[in-house]
């Protein structure tokens, strides 16, 4: 099928992933909002975490937009074919 | 009691998954051209989506609350469902079953079961899979709507009825296509929305280790926390074998080494993995034989690793309520808080000087088991206590367990504004992956094995293709009618799951005959299947566990044939039972019977008729068998790990 899921799993995660760190780069001084997740600013860890996983897939959806005969072109085959894992 | 309030990025982040999830349906709309692009995804997708989109319509709402409710139940023993059911039954479908499903080119699992048997194997299987499915959505619906009306003060409507219409949309625009790429968008935001949740946890108790030691310590003694009546020895919540070795008294689940191995390993998950179509189909999406074989083996993976993430909860939950300091508890029952004004009222004026008395006095009034000394301490003091004090004691001050809330309570624990969003995101990402899961099962098999087969034949493939997007919306509607049926009439549908649970438990031994046996007949495997569910009922209705079955003794005014341990034991040995009558059944049927079917017919649907596939020329890490093997080895080393 036309879409590469990879793209739209990259965009979300990306976003929430820099939501994140900028509510968590927002919220770094206000203790008792951290008071809950033992003092980590969680939302700043886990949003870069975001960003790279986003990131990443995104790269990967970009390698896989130019490789001229994408994986559709070996239905049937039983190729191997260029996925991420 | 103490709803979480959510912030305004709690809700900018679940606003922006739905508009993705939508976003996916209509982006796959131009892609719909006929009947099998909408209800079969044209056999097109890669192996890595269809094997996320395969454990990701497993991992419904119901699995994930569950999980972890059994993981606090159990403790560790739980990852049985996981290393001795799962990963064997997924091996078997990937290597075994699927060259024939998918090479038949059936479009679902009972057209299979008519291309190999007939038609009343099929009609059979089709009519109890459809209302199967409708009804497991519209209970997982009802369980999802309560927990968010309970915990976070949602209404019960409007979570009920916006979840099924957000479905509704893009299962509509992109057909199942839609419904395996949101599923792997949803396994990627269920992984990362939990994984925090159970690392603060695991955080909190002190790690692995300490959070083992006090799981000893409840061991011990479970009645200090209310969870048990017995002792058992040390390792019965961190040990997964050992407990079990002991025997159904040794062991929270009650539950002998057979009924776990025979039962639940081989029957009840062989049967669940290897022939619901809900998982299968994900499978028969791939886009050639490689792709289907390779999509359980790609699923065993993540599935292998997610007791860390459903199970684990469930026993820091346990480990939290047993250090006082932390001042955590597993829910109680969620009771109204009328129920609660009725009974701090009734400390303030038991009516009796008796403590007992006054004990049982509020503990009617509150409709729940209390801790005696709690609630004496409470009429004493109450005198210097406001009314919110006196209900906060009584909360603390019940006895019982609401298992299912552990997950959501463990979020509201440790999650600020904006990771508190991604978690509750993370739940409803399950659920609707569960919903869609169900919904895409429900409109194919209605629109090719019950429409198509005995409504309207040789229709155009327009009419079909319009058939099933009304379907869709009619199965939607019919989950959420059977939501609020749920929410009505609670024991009925324990009754429906229970008849469920009959009809599913024989299910393997056809398939495995018939897959394997070339010999096997149609009305083998039409009598034996009934045989098979015969069995179970009469098995449940003969023998009682903790008050369940025994119903059909009852009607007869006789004593109960056996007495179980435990339902679980009762359910694990009743599904053994129905598999080996439904076994010797087709067997014994199938040689008094002659044959309907030729070898020719039967090419590519039994294994000795079918040529072998031959994968020799590939690189080994894409053969099925050698990746099957791989990952048998890995479970056998959990399993190890873990004894």
């Amino acid at each position: 099928m036309g879409l590469d899921i990879r793209w739209p799993i990259g965009l979300m995660f990306s976003l929430l992933g820099a939501m994140l760190v900028i509510y968590g780069l927002a919220t770094s001084a206000n203790a008792e909002l951290y008071q809950r997740s033992l003092d980590i600013n969680v939302n700043l860890y886990w949003g870069l975490l975001l960003l790279v996983f986003g990131g990443s897939m995104l790269a990967m959806a970009w390698r896989g937009s130019r490789q001229p005969n994408g994986p559709e072109a070996q239905k049937g085959t039983g190729n191997p074919e260029a996925t991420p894992r | 009691m103490h709803s979480a309030n959510l912030g305004t990025i709690d809700y900018v982040i679940l606003a922006i998954y739905v508009a993705f999830v939508i976003g996916i349906g209509f982006a796959l709309r131009r892609y719909l051209k006929s009947s099998s692009d909408f209800l079969t995804s044209g056999r097109s997708i890669p192996a890595w989506v269809t094997g996320l989109a395969f454990i990701s319509a497993n991992l419904g709402a119901l699995e994930l609350v569950g999980m972890a409710a059994s993981g606090a139940k159990y403790g560790i023993a739980t990852c049985h469902f996981y290393w001795v059911g799962a990963i064997p039954a997924m091996v078997f479908l990937a290597v075994f079953m699927m060259p024939f499903y998918y090479g038949s080119k059936a479009r679902s699992v009972p057209e299979y079961l008519k291309m190999r048997f007939d038609e009343r194997v099929r009609a059979l299987n089709s009519i109890a899979f459809a209302v199967m499915t409708v009804f497991a959505s519209g209970i997982s619906m009802h369980a999802l709507a309560t927990l968010l009306n309970q915990l976070l003060n949602w209404n019960y409507n409007h979570a009920l009825w916006i979840c099924s219409a957000v479905v509704l949309v893009y299962v509509l625009k992109g057909g199942l296509t839609s419904a395996i790429y949101t599923e792997v968008l949803q396994f990627f935001m269920i992984v990362l929305g939990f994984a925090p949740v159970v690392y603060l946890g695991l955080r909190d108790v002190g790690g692995w280790g300490a959070m083992n030691q006090s799981l000893q310590a409840v061991a011990q003694n479970p009645a200090a926390l209310n969870l048990g009546t017995k002792p058992y020895s040390a390792d019965a919540w961190t040990s997964a074998w050992k407990p079990l070795l002991g025997g159904p008294t040794a062991n929270p689940m009650g539950v002998d080494i057979f009924a776990m191995v025979f039962g639940l390993g081989f029957v009840l998950s062989f049967g669940y993995w290897c022939t619901n179509f809900l998982v299968v189909q994900r499978a028969m999406a791939a886009r050639n034989m490689g792709a289907a074989r390779r999509t359980p083996l790609i699923a065993a993976v993540p599935k292998m690793l997610f007791p860390a993430l459903v199970i684990l909860p469930g026993m820091i939950a346990v480990a939290l309520t047993s250090m006082p300091n932390k001042g955590y508890r597993i829910p109680p029952p969620v009771l109204s808080n009328a129920a609660y004004d009725k009974a701090a009222a009734v400390v303030k004026d038991p009516g009796t000087t008796d403590p007992a008395a006054a004990v049982q006095a509020v503990s009617t009034a509150l409709g729940a088991k209390l801790n005696p000394e709690k609630v004496n301490a409470l009429v004493k003091e109450c005198g210097h206590l406001s009314d919110t004090q006196i209900k906060d004691g009584l909360y603390d001050a019940v006895t019982e367990y609401d298992y299912n809330g552990v997950i959501l309570s463990l979020v509201k624990k440790y999650c600020p504004p904006g990771m508190l969003g991604l978690a509750l995101t993370a739940l409803l990402a399950s659920f609707m992956s569960g919903m869609a899961g169900n919904v895409t099962a429900f409109n194919t098999v209605w629109t090719y094995d019950l429409y198509q087969a005995y409504f309207v034949k040789n229709k155009s493939d327009q009419h079909y293709f319009r058939m099933g997007q009304a379907i869709t919306v009619v199965g939607i509607l019919l989950s959420i009618a059977c939501a609020y049926f749920a929410k009505r009439y609670n024991n009925a549908m324990d009754i429906i799951q229970l008849v469920f649970s009959f009809v599913n438990a024989p299910l393997f031994g056809t398939f495995l005959l018939g897959m394997f046996w070339s010999r096997c007949t149609g009305t083998g495997a039409f009598l034996g299947l009934i045989g098979g569910i015969s069995t179970s009922a009469v098995v449940h209705g003969f023998t009682v566990a903790e008050g369940k079955g025994g119903w059909l003794a009852q009607a007869l005014s006789m004593n109960p044939v056996y007495t179980f341990p435990s339902t679980m034991a009762q359910n694990f040995w009743l599904a053994a039972l129905a598999f080996v009558a439904c076994f010797t059944l087709t067997l014994v049927i199938s040689l008094l019977t002659s044959r309907t079917k030729t070898d020719e017919e039967l090419k590519g649907l039994v294994y000795s008729l079918t040529p072998r596939l031959k994968d020799d020329e590939k690189s080994w890490y894409l053969r099925p068998a050698a990746l099957g093997i791989l990952l048998l080895a890995c479970c056998v080393v959990l399993n190890l790990i873990f004894r």
